[in-house]
């Protein structure tokens, strides 16, 4: 049942469309002027994120001087992302469009009572409410014949809340029959339809009046016995409008016969009852908008009108209420829009006369949902509501923490979403750890593997340049960088070998697997390990692993020398930790060192005997 | 769109090049004064200048950040015929304190004999590459084995193009299904010598690149070039500055499975601009390649945008409004860009502002937005008032304020 209405009334075909995104496009043409950029000079420019630089310069291949502005100019383009109350929109509707996306079946009648309770709270957004209410209820709710009224009052009653202020100052007073605002309030309750409220109202000045008190109790009495519409009741449309048909024509007679002639204000209110144009329209200070006159109209005149005839009233309405001189405003012609059930010309229209895409992309997206889109393939979107989801995310990216929202606009993205949101992350500025690891996980989730390599490496190569090894290492490790973490693990050796201590030592000793990444990180892991077992007294079982790193060629042969000379207070234990097979083996590293050391340069070689002739564990063995 | 905050840039000469760090967080200028500026923005978003220094002894044309998986490198070439390499260095904790770095030069690359007008970093999947074009004709390309060791550079290619080169772009796909790939523009202005735009690729069986498509319509100066990210399309968007602004489709054209020579691309111009009157001097993409932005003689910088059918149109102007400068270095200052809106579109002859509130009129009893109004900080129109005033007033008390900043503008002025 849903938009099946709306879907019938506007069988678009896609040229329409077609010609639609174009102007979209074509109307969104903003000239800025940059102050303090002389006209006529070269502006160069540079893209940052949700900004551009300009600057004044002059392009020109010849070896160019001059005296040009030393000003650079950051060029700003959505300022509301800053703003916390829009923010604060921005973070409700997040919500809601995530919850929208998971609904599969039927769709949420009145999804966005959150949303509106956002929008009340800022004034520049009433406009905006105003066209969100009016789009739920003709194309949303799709209200039939006799609610759709209804449901319009409620509209108009929502955005005309003035009545009730000017209400509650006329019953504070201490006469509010006498009140100047008195019959302004009445004529207020009456034109809203709230007749209840006007009946209470009018019992104030009746008391006061005993003598006209007669024509003050049928006034009561019509207003009492004026029908509306039940949609929850038995009554069908047609003994409803029967009903209504037979009370205006008692209102009818009640002027016919002058019955009111004695009170002006209570003559005025009866013509109203009756509908009558020209005395509505002398009332339009209280009716405050054109859209208020129609509603008004429709209910004292067509209150059965259907959807498809309100376009028709709605015209006329606006015309009547606008003056001839005065054109319509871009807010009249999207509320037009939306009585003529033309869905695309209100996001056209909205599109163009808002300043950021937060209302038409969620406005799409809730159509879509409603299926009162047809899809169609764009080419930089898979359709309209791609484009505009896709616009309004990549905006959302270029704030410092609104962009984790737009993540998941992107993900509901299904053709270029994941695309934009891979350029988009890895551009995210990695301020600390705790942010790195927060784009990590979001990239993570969603397999983006190049990503997450790209930010441990950019963490890694970070935290290397400010001497974090440890740091770089983990992080190297978790970029899968072999290469990278060789190179760390090289520094932590070195680092070793000037110092005779490890840094880092929790994350050495709980490398586990990750020690495999590369050759050199197993080799730092082992050696750790070493001189663990080595500290903790266990010699034989560090002597054993000690040789297995020479033998198991794990150990880069340039840290042999090392090697070889940590094996010497395990030789100079007073029990034998080294088997003799152990003990020739170590002999056997050695022997392959030197004769690998056997360079052509006498000078390092004697420095190798030198060193050999040292080393005790010769004598020892001998 | 409006003027976030300004910065005195005090380059003692011409502004050639801003250059955005890959974050957006750094920023790089260079200048006639063969000096290369770096510049950080600060928690509460202001630009400080933290490292300033000579680089070159002739003009610094074009300054670029190497990918942050490499560290802070940056290059910068100059109309001295060099290409120089520079890296921070983390330096004494004090200069920390004072909110300066340090940067050394790496390397020199003297290869050309004339001047260095391009400098680009490879895309970061083929490692850490730089390559330069020059005045000469010659495009070059240098490779960094060691990313630790920026002081050696291998010269790995040279291919010379015939014609003087002003520009080059690499094509930023990663995908393996296409080649490495750049582009090389020549402003070369005699149209005799034909097209002006060479698409080079390289080839995994003679190791080397070759020249795979000139753009023979494109046959005046071309003085920017610059490939769109490749959105995981099949195909690539070049867009060109010459005496337009080009859009071009580059669509490789299938291989047979056997064929080891160069690939062929369908070449599709889907896009021609020449708003900006004469001469286009720039063109570059934002992150996601759904903005062009260009400069050209008519001193106005231009954005463009498509609808999915391909079609470009332009959605923004920025101009110079001549009007004296209005704030010190880093400072925000609140002026709005939208007095120029009404004209503008009046101009277009376009009817519906961008803006919801009627400018002119101040709200009435039964006005129809007399309850609606908004905050005046959101509405860009509510300035429309301020135009009748003289733009003076709006910046006197600034004027006062960075007096020593202003002589040239208000020399202009007077």
């Amino acid at each position: 049942m849903n938009g099946r209405i709306c879907l019938n009334l506007f069988k678009l075909n896609f040229t329409v469309f077609d010609i639609f995104l174009i102007w979209l496009l074509k109307l969104r043409v903003e000239s800025s002027n940059i102050p303090a950029l002389r006209r006529g000079k070269h502006m160069g420019f540079a893209w940052g994120q949700g900004n551009i630089f300009v600057y004044e310069t002059l392009f020109k291949a010849t070896g160019a001087t001059g005296s040009g502005s030393p000003f650079i100019h950051e060029v700003r383009k959505d300022e509301d992302i800053y703003s916390p109350i829009l923010r604060k929109l921005f973070n409700e509707s997040h919500h809601i469009f995530v919850g929208l996306q998971t609904i599969r079946e039927d769709l949420p009648k009145t999804a966005h009572p959150l949303i509106r309770s956002v929008l009340l709270q800022v004034s520049i957004l009433l406009a905006i409410e105003l066209i969100w209410n009016l789009c739920e209820v003709l194309f949303i709710d799709a209200a039939p014949a006799g609610s759709l009224l209804l449901h319009l009052l409620d509209w108009v009653r929502l955005h005309k809340a003035d009545v009730d202020e000017k209400a509650r100052d006329v019953l504070q007073s201490d006469s509010p029959a006498e009140h100047r605002d008195y019959w302004d309030v009445v004529v207020s309750y009456v034109l809203q339809g709230r007749l209840d409220e006007a009946r209470q109202m009018l019992g104030k000045k009746a008391t006061l009046t005993p003598a006209a008190n007669n024509i003050f109790k049928m006034m009561d009495n019509l207003l009492s016995k004026m029908p509306f519409y039940n949609p929850g009741g038995t009554q069908t449309l047609t003994e409803f409008d029967v009903k209504w048909r037979h009370w205006h024509e008692e209102v009818d007679r009640c002027l016919q016969d002058n019955s009111f002639a004695s009170n002006q204000h209570l003559e005025v209110l009866c013509k109203i009852l009756l509908g009558d144009e020209d005395t509505l329209l002398e009332h339009k200070d209280l009716l405050g908008t054109w859209y208020h006159f129609l509603v008004s109209r429709l209910l004292f005149c067509h209150p059965t009108v259907k959807p498809t005839e309100l376009h028709y009233y709605a015209q006329s309405c606006m015309t009547m209420f606008l003056d001839s001189r005065s054109a319509p405003e871009p807010l009249d012609s999207i509320l037009l829009a939306a009585f003529e059930f033309d869905i695309h010309q209100v996001i056209k229209d909205c599109s163009i006369a808002l300043n950021n895409w937060w209302f038409v992309a969620h406005l799409t997206d809730l159509l879509d949902h409603c299926k009162l889109l047809q899809s169609h393939n764009l080419h930089f979107g898979s359709n309209l509501r791609e484009f505009l989801l896709l616009e309004y995310a990549s905006g959302l990216f270029t704030h410092h923490s609104l962009w984790q929202l737009a993540v998941d606009y992107f993900d509901h993205c299904l053709e270029f979403g994941r695309v934009y949101l891979e350029l988009q992350i890895e551009r995210v500025p990695l301020d600390t750890e705790r942010k790195a690891l927060k784009v990590l996980r979001i990239c993570e989730q969603r397999q983006m593997s190049e990503q997450v390599r790209s930010i441990c490496k950019i963490m890694a190569m970070r935290a290397l340049r400010n001497n974090r090894l440890g740091s770089a290492l983990s992080w190297s490790i978790r970029a899968k960088d072999a290469a990278f973490a060789t190179l760390i693990s090289e520094r932590f050796l070195q680092d070793y070998c000037a110092k005779g201590t490890f840094s880092d030592l929790d994350l050495i000793d709980n490398l586990g697997p990750a020690m495999l990444l590369s050759d050199r990180l197993t080799f730092l892991g082992k050696y750790r390990e070493f001189h663990k077992l080595y500290g903790e007294k266990r010699f034989k079982e560090a002597a054993k692993l000690l040789l297995s790193l020479m033998t198991a060629k794990i150990a880069p042969r340039s840290f042999w020398m090392t090697l070889l000379t940590d094996a010497l207070p395990l030789l100079e234990q007073k029990e034998v930790i080294f088997s003799a097979d152990q003990t020739y083996e170590l002999m056997f590293c050695l022997e392959e060192l030197t004769s690998s050391l056997n360079t052509p340069s006498s000078d390092s070689d004697k420095s190798m005997q030198v060193q050999i002739s040292s080393f005790p564990a010769s004598e020892t063995f001998m | 769109m409006f003027v976030a905050r300004s910065i005195a840039a005090d380059h003692k000469d011409l502004i050639h090049d801003v250059s955005y760090d890959f974050h957006g967080r750094r920023m790089a200028t260079c200048s006639s004064d063969q000096s290369v500026k770096v510049w950080d923005k600060s928690e509460s978003g202001e630009w400080l200048c933290t490292a300033s220094w000579k680089t070159h002894s002739g003009s610094v044309w074009r300054v670029t950040w190497a990918h942050p998986e490499f560290g802070q490198v940056l290059a910068s070439c100059s109309f001295d015929r060099t290409a120089a390499v520079w890296e921070e260095i983390v330096g004494e904790s004090n200069d920390k304190q004072r909110g300066l770095s340090h940067w050394i030069k790496r390397t020199t690359l003297v290869d050309s004999r004339t001047s260095v007008t391009d400098v680009k970093f490879a895309p970061k999947h083929m490692g850490l590459m730089l390559t330069t074009c020059s005045a000469d004709g010659v495009v070059r390309i240098y490779e960094a084995p060691d990313v630790m060791n920026l002081s050696q550079w291998s010269l790995q290619h040279e291919i010379s193009c015939k014609l003087s080169c002003s520009c080059i772009s690499w094509n930023p796909s990663s995908s393996r299904a296409h080649p490495s790939m750049f582009a090389v523009g020549s402003d070369d202005s005699n149209v005799a010598s034909g097209g002006k735009v060479q698409i080079y690729e390289y080839n995994e069986n003679t190791r080397k690149y070759g020249k795979v498509e000139t753009l023979m319509t494109v046959t005046d100066a071309v003085h920017d070039i610059a490939f769109a990210p490749n959105l995981g399309r099949s195909f690539h968007v070049l867009a060109i500055a010459t005496k337009d602004v080009r859009i071009f489709k580059l669509a490789p054209m299938r291989k047979e499975s056997s064929s080891t020579g160069p690939s062929k691309f369908e070449v599709q111009i889907v896009a021609q601009f020449d708003n900006h009157n004469s001469q286009v001097w720039r063109v570059s993409w934002n992150i996601t390649s759904t903005l062009l932005a260009s400069s050209g003689d008519d001193g106005c910088v231009r954005l463009w945008k498509a609808n999915y059918m391909d079609n470009w149109k332009c959605t923004g102007i920025l101009r110079g409004d001549g009007s004296p400068l209005s704030a010190s270095s880093g400072q925000p200052i609140s002026t709005t860009v939208g007095s120029s809106l009404l004209s503008q579109n009046a101009l277009n002859g376009i009817s519906a502002g961008r803006y919801f509130f009627p400018p002119l009129d101040a709200p009435r009893a039964g006005s129809r937005f007399g309850h609606l109004l908004p905050p005046s900080s959101l509405i860009e129109h509510c300035d429309a008032e301020l135009v009748s005033q003289p733009q003076q007033q709006q910046s006197l008390p600034h004027r006062h304020s960075s007096r020593a900043l202003l002589s040239l503008a208000e020399a202009e002025e007077q």
